[in-house]
């Protein structure tokens, strides 16, 4: 028998069905994406025409471009300031004090992140329903039936609102991911900082900031990536882009060019601006936030 | 006076967990809460409780808004999915993992690679292949002539594929780590590779396999984009573009029972998955989700 040979063609037999589902439906259509952002084309007619990176040009000056981009941006920066703050100190109170119920805390904070986008945008269009909604029939408790404010109606407040459903969304996600790494802190550690009398908040800085300090880093790059997608999921399903486009992020704006205004290369292009600023964005912080890795 | 500063403290904490908890019970709750409600009880007060519980709310959605034949589609193609998924991944892994072969190495990275492909641009590619491939195979006169948009198989391959990256690295994190006197010893007892993989090798991988399976249970049956672009025929859709669908026409024409009936049959599966596997997706995420 020649073993090594025998190994080497059951190996290649194991991965190959695998690798070619992956060409075929990941590696190619992005080279696609790559490719296409560098034409004019409609995607039904054959009529394609090479326009080298003017698609790029026109997009510098699509204001309506440049608007969904500063949209995603915002929801980028309040989406991780406010979940990445709160998800931590849940996190820590979880996992440092003695809660009772802690685990039904945990259960209850996680199930959002098991929701369809679907269902979590009928949640959030039935507690923004201007007249019988949630939060107005709440805030009309205390302002005793004035005008209902429309949610998703108002071109300044929609951002907002779809950033309060991203939020309530991912928290206790990222909330177990942190209280998972907090766990492999040794109470021997808190232990000495109790001797040395540090007192809760002097701990939290202390102690168990600079030890998930790594977690937080791979954790901004999610923040990135699944706000990107999900702003976008929450838009298609809750606003469509309204009131008048005021909603509108950068992947919507691209399904927009694509299927209904049939400008793929144009899409693509947008997809490609996507990819490289994420890719970018994700750079700079991984290299902002480097410290020394602490061991315990 | 720091006794009560600690007692306070304690307060404050529970005051915010409990309100938090509120926030997620209640939106939550209310959607079941809802689909039990007669259309009248909507315009009094929609967040009043049920008077009383009006099943017929189901049974409209299941019929007459054909949320039944969405949930059917759901299942096959998630199911179809899955086991797709699972008889790629798991051979690739297992040698991506144990074996030494060409090439070895660099598809390692590409699959790694793979974990950033984002799914949202590449949805347009694969929705033009599909349109040309169709196209050739109408010109090409080809003899039952498959449809690969508005194809539930296809839309599970699509799903299958973009799963890979996620499933190869989680999978053969676990492989590396099991011992090798396993496979030694079943190679002194005359066994084969691809026996020792799927007798011996496979069954020992039971805790990341159920952790793949939840994750992408999940991720199949609550999937909206690639599913909404693929199938246009109104009786192939899935669950969650039905359900959009459904929210769509019930908010014009203004009858809630069915919509929450809707969301309630969405939701439902993967509650009760949770409640019974929660502490293996949890434990499971952090697993797979971060490192490195």
């Amino acid at each position: 028998m020649n073993g090594k040979k025998s190994r080497t063609r059951f190996a290649l037999l194991c991965v190959f069905p695998a690798t070619i589902l992956f060409f075929i439906f990941m590696i190619y259509p992005t080279f696609q994406v790559f490719k296409m952002s560098l034409y004019k084309w409609g995607g039904y007619s054959p009529k394609k025409t090479f326009v080298g990176l003017n698609n790029f040009k026109i997009l510098m000056e699509d204001m309506k471009f440049v608007k969904s981009f500063q949209d995603t941006i915002l929801a980028i920066v309040v989406v991780t300031i406010v979940t990445l703050t709160l998800a931590i100190i849940f996190a820590a109170i979880l996992s440092r004090e003695k809660i009772k119920g802690q685990n039904f805390f945990r259960i209850i904070f996680y199930i959002p992140n098991i929701l369809s986008i679907v269902v979590i945008a009928g949640i959030f269009s039935a507690i923004y329903n201007p007249k019988q909604g949630l939060l107005n029939s709440i805030l009309s408790l205390f302002n005793g039936g004035g005008q209902p404010i429309l949610w998703l109606g108002d071109k300044h407040l929609v951002n907002y609102a779809i950033i309060g459903a991203l939020i309530w969304q991912a928290i206790g996600y990222y909330m177990v991911m942190y209280m998972a790494s907090m766990a492999n802190i040794p109470d021997s550690f808190y232990e000495a900082a109790d001797l040395d009398g540090a007192g809760k908040f002097k701990q939290f800085f202390a102690v168990t900031l600079p030890l998930v300090w790594n977690n937080i880093r791979t954790t901004l790059t999610f923040f990135i990536i699944s706000t990107i997608n999900l702003s976008f999921l929450l838009v298609q399903t809750m606003t469509s882009g309204g009131p008048n486009g005021a909603s509108e992020v950068v992947l919507s704006y691209m399904y927009k060019q694509a299927y209904s205004n049939s400008s793929y290369g144009y899409a693509m292009a947008i997809g490609v601006i996507v990819f490289t600023f994420s890719f970018v964005l994700s750079a700079i912080v991984s290299f902002v936030t480097k410290r020394d890795i602490l061991e315990y | 006076m720091k006794q009560s500063g600690t007692k306070l403290y304690k307060v404050f904490i529970y005051l915010v967990l409990c309100l938090l908890a509120i926030s997620i019970i209640i939106p939550v709750g209310w959607v079941f809460l809802a689909s039990i409600k007669e259309n009248s009880e909507f315009y009094r007060s929609p967040w009043a409780m049920p008077a009383g519980i009006y099943f017929q709310n189901f049974v409209d959605a299941w019929n007459r808004a054909s949320m039944g034949a969405y949930v059917l589609n759901s299942i096959v193609v998630t199911a179809m999915a899955l086991s797709l998924l699972l008889v790629t991944a798991l051979p690739a892994s297992y040698v991506l993992a144990r074996f030494d072969f060409p090439g070895k190495r660099l598809l390692r990275q590409l699959f790694k690679g793979g974990l950033f492909i984002n799914v949202n641009y590449i949805v347009v590619p694969i929705f033009l292949m599909f349109v040309d491939a169709q196209k050739f195979l109408t010109s090409a006169h080809i003899e039952f002539m498959p449809m690969l948009l508005n194809n539930r198989f296809m839309l599970a391959v699509v799903y299958a594929s973009t799963a890979l990256p996620f499933t190869i690295h989680l999978l053969s994190s676990y492989f590396i780590t099991l011992p090798s006197t396993f496979e030694e010893a079943a190679a002194i007892d005359g066994a084969g590779y691809f026996t020792t993989m799927l007798k011996i090798m496979i069954p020992m991988a039971k805790p990341s396999i159920i952790t793949v399976i939840l994750f992408n249970f999940l991720s199949f049956w609550n999937e909206y984009i690639i599913s909404f672009t693929f199938m246009t025929k109104q009786e192939l859709r899935t669950l969650p573009v039905g359900l959009m669908n459904l929210m769509a026409a019930q908010n014009a024409a203004q009858q809630y029972g069915q919509l929450y009936a809707g969301m309630v049959m969405v939701m439902l599966p993967t509650l009760i998955l949770y409640i019974f596997v929660q502490k293996q997706l949890t434990e499971g995420m952090t697993a797979g989700g971060s490192k490195e």
